[in-house]
């Protein structure tokens, strides 16, 4: 049987890895991608808990469910800003979007 | 000694995070998107082999059939002007990735502290998570039905916000 912390180092790894994604990339398009890879992480300590402690439970189910949710719409809202930018700025990298610098 | 269900999580997870740095490092947007869905399709592996086959599936469907599309979709859109020869990294990138360095190693010193670090038995049997029982929790009063309902109303919202966002209203006029 696998150790529970197998599953989470592999998260965490994963998690950091989005989080420099989020950090590091010029594009947002690409800073998006890291929060998918964020929120993917998230769902797996989630299950390896439910898996391993909580299996009779639905919260951590009920959890990762929302979870999906939000990622499904974090994603249409940012695709679409990113989107309505691009048709003003014909920019989507971050460094350019200045409008708002004081 | 490792066994083949072992085996096959390093593997899975080597190929995941692999995939994982080139989503943030690739040069070319499109194929940071694709290396993205091989990602996500070790995610969706990663929880089959947690006992949870219905977010397994579920997760190819959001994920891979309607995230991925949707920013490959938008990655195409966005093209011309960001030519792929640029750095695609900020100049002092070697910051956030100090931090996330750190932040790696502080995770998993706290982590190892925990009682039960090494568990190994789990409390999920072979048959994985009762879809029903979840079904039930989520509309149950008792249960679920708040978390569920203001779920609903922020894909709702989502989705009308992005309609509105997206939508060239110049072209409307023409």
């Amino acid at each position: 049987m696998i150790p529970i912390s197998w599953f989470l180092i592999f998260s965490a790894a994963l998690f950091c890895i989005g989080l420099f994604g989020v950090l590091a990339r010029k594009n947002t398009i690409g800073m998006l991608m890291g929060v998918e890879l964020m929120l993917n992480a998230v769902n797996i300590n989630l299950l390896a808990f439910w898996a391993y402690r909580y299996a009779g439970q639905m919260n951590g189910l009920v959890f990762v469910a929302i979870v999906f949710a939000a990622a499904a719409a974090e994603a249409a809202v940012g695709l679409a800003l990113i989107i309505s930018v691009y048709r003003r700025r014909t920019t989507v990298m971050a460094d350019e979007l200045n409008l708002m610098k004081g | 000694m490792i066994t083949g269900l072992q085996a096959f999580f390093l593997v899975n997870a080597l190929i995941t995070l692999f995939a994982a740095v080139k989503v943030v490092s690739s040069r070319k947007l499109v194929h940071a998107a694709l290396w993205l869905v091989l990602a996500l399709m070790g995610v969706a592996a990663t929880f089959a082999m947690l006992g949870s086959r219905f977010f397994s599936v579920i997760q190819v469907f959001v994920y891979i059939g309607a995230i991925a599309t949707l920013i490959i979709v938008a990655v195409m859109l966005t093209r011309n002007s960001m030519e792929d020869v640029g750095p695609q990294v900020n100049r002092g990138w070697w910051l956030p990735l100090v931090v996330v360095v750190l932040l790696f190693v502080g995770l998993v010193v706290v982590l190892s502290g925990w009682g039960d670090f090494g568990l190994s038995t789990r409390t999920v049997g072979a048959e994985g998570e009762n879809v029903m029982e979840l079904g039930k929790a989520l509309v149950d009063p008792n249960g679920f039905v708040l978390p569920f309902e203001i779920a609903s109303a922020l894909l709702l919202g989502a989705m009308v916000a992005a309609i509105y966002l997206a939508t060239d209203r110049k072209e409307g006029k023409r």
